[in-house]
């Protein structure tokens, strides 16, 4: 039963996935890869905050240096080669996220807060006030990435359809992949050092080193995403980087629910479709999704993926 | 198997262990008495790396594993058990040991496996919840077990972990008494091919497993040798039976022992 459902579901985000950027507006079509990218993020840090119980206040960095790898890298006058400046956008993004990793993980709970926020602040600022990258106009970037390999074009980014594919593909391509990543031993010895990390040491876990690996994963998939935003809007700046970045991607996980995929793919949705609504109200529409934000937290603490067991078990029954 | 020299441990001004040596040989029990305060968490901690030693030196099978860090303690066959229970609650009983079992795997990098299908793994976590007598259990939220429970479920995951020296910190703390039974049955059985330091105040549990009994007294050993000889020895009587729960520093030195500060960082 409950997996007929999940088989389901899945053809039915499939399907919209493929049926949806086939609509005539554009604006949709972008706002829908908008969603996935979000989601990609959202994803990358689900993986430290759910997965390894590491809350990253500084995940937009990552997220910022893919996506001025993605416009460094291009030619100014040309299309880049795709099947280069992707891969090297993502290594670019997880080279940092390393070694910054080595320092951040030496810290924990709070402090590692606000390292993460530290060490963040000081990459946008690297970008912001250093001239090789257009300081705080940022850059932009020309020309899409060409798909081609050889005479062979599989797709077109500057095809906004193809381009929101695409980004579809990898959003899928990511949800199968940590979702994979979960249930692997590797997941297993993530869960174990959220629930108990001096237990894994004692058990003969080198947890620096699984932690390190979870940290640089993450930020080679935040890597990912800045990098198809980067390609979705045509120019990156210093703003990427900056805090609130870090705490919208830290929100939509918590509005998805902490420790879920699906939560954060619905958490990005969700974030993306109040920002829409909310600010064709209102000026102030910041101050009504803080609000949505907080009745969220306080009354749904699992976030949204909690939201069908608890319709099932009926508001009612109170909080537990 | 394990042979630690003159250890040292202070925390501020409190000396919790001085000048301790003490030897453990497989196929026998080495209990450690005295009373709260006395170091013995102190102990176990130096010797499985929770704690580094300010000074003294630890050789398992003739190696000096000092300055090892703990998982690589672990990794050499050193287990150990908690005085409070230090499980990973969320879990499975099973996936409790099955991580455990893991640990022993030389790459536990793979990322897209199936961890539960790792037939080996799970065959080491099943067959130690056996030992341990928990089978029945394996599906239950381990958190969820009775406190007995999960003192048997510590050692599961010890000896899934296929550890060869034992580190039992007060296994008995809080078990009722027939769980008390199967655990004494269940260590008797483990001292053949295991060297097992045993930390416990249960004096008929202690009398009736042990090979060799170390008592400490303020941080460190009052007497050492056979059981028979500490019955009879009249220091030990005066020390440790005629001295009530101890005064202001003991305590401070149980609190400081007992495994929780092994977990601030270093």
């Amino acid at each position: 039963m409950h997996g007929r459902i999940r088989i389901a579901a899945t053809l039915l985000v499939m399907a919209g996935l493929i049926a949806f950027p086939l609509t005539d507006s554009a604006f949709y079509v972008e706002l829908l890869a908008k969603v996935l990218i979000l989601a990609i993020f959202a994803m990358s840090l689900n993986v430290l905050v759910g997965f390894t119980g590491l809350v990253s206040f500084g995940h937009a960095a990552y997220f910022g240096i893919g996506a001025y790898a993605a416009a460094l890298l291009s030619p100014k006058y040309d299309p880049a080669n795709l099947w280069i400046v992707l891969p090297g956008s993502v290594l670019a993004a997880a080279i940092a996220a390393f070694i910054i990793g080595l320092f951040v993980l030496r810290s924990r709970g709070v402090y590692f807060i606000m390292v993460t926020l530290a060490f963040a602040q000081m990459v946008y600022f690297i970008f912001h006030d250093g001239a090789f990258a257009g300081g705080s106009d940022g850059v932009y970037l020309n020309f899409k990435p060409s798909a081609a390999m050889g005479a062979f074009v599989p797709f077109d980014l500057a095809n906004p359809r193809h381009l929101c594919w695409f980004v579809a593909g990898l959003g899928v391509s990511t949800y199968v992949a940590l979702a994979r990543l979960v249930r692997s031993p590797f997941g297993r010895i993530l869960a174990g050092i959220r629930s108990n990390e001096q237990r894994m040491r004692a058990l003969g876990f080198a947890t620096f080193r699984y932690k390190l690996a979870a940290f640089t994963v993450a930020g080679a998939i935040a890597g990912l995403a800045g990098f198809l935003y980067a390609l979705l809007y045509g120019f990156v700046t210093p703003e990427l980087l900056a805090w609130h970045q870090s705490g919208n991607v830290l929100l939509t996980v918590i509005l998805g629910g902490v420790g879920s995929l699906a939560g954060s793919v619905g958490g990005a949705l969700a974030f993306v479709a109040m920002a829409e609504v909310f600010s064709g109200w209102t000026r102030h529409w910041q101050l009504v999704m803080g609000g949505v934000i907080v009745v969220v937290v306080l009354f749904l603490p699992g976030g949204l993926a909690a939201l069908p067991l608890r319709l099932r078990r009926g508001f009612g029954a109170g909080r537990d | 198997m394990l042979e630690a020299q003159g250890l040292c441990r202070s925390f501020g001004g409190l000396a919790a262990n001085r000048d301790l040596s003490i030897t453990l040989v497989r196929g026998e029990v080495h209990a450690l008495l005295g009373p709260n305060g006395a170091g013995k968490s102190t102990l176990i901690n130096l010797l499985s790396g929770d704690l580094t030693p300010d000074s003294g030196r630890i050789m398992f099978r003739g190696r000096n594993i000092t300055a090892l860090a703990q998982h690589r303690r672990a990794q050499l066959g050193i287990g150990r058990s908690y005085q409070r229970t230090n499980i990973f609650p969320a879990f499975t009983v099973l996936e409790n040991c099955r991580l455990a079992a893991q640990s022993r795997r030389p790459r536990a990098w793979r990322v897209f496996a199936d961890a539960q299908r790792d037939g080996a793994t799970r065959t080491r976590a099943e067959s130690a919840l056996a030992r341990a007598g928990l089978t029945g259990r394996a599906a239950m939220i381990a958190g969820t077990l009775s406190h007995g429970e999960q003192r048997q479920l510590e050692i599961a995951m010890v000896l899934a972990a296929d550890a060869e020296v034992l580190l039992l910190d007060e296994p008995l703390a809080g078990m009722g008494a027939d769980e008390s039974v199967r655990m004494i049955v269940l260590l008797k059985q483990l001292r053949a091919d295991h060297a097992i330091l045993l930390v416990e105040h249960d004096m008929d549990a202690v009398f009736e497993l042990a090979d060799r009994v170390t008592v400490m007294v303020e941080g460190s050993v009052l007497e050492s040798g056979p059981p028979e000889q500490i019955r009879a020895s009249a220091a030990v009587r005066d020390a440790y039976l005629g001295e009530p729960m101890s005064a202001q520093p003991a305590a401070l030195s149980a609190e400081a022992s007992n495994g929780t500060i092994a977990s601030f960082p270093r």
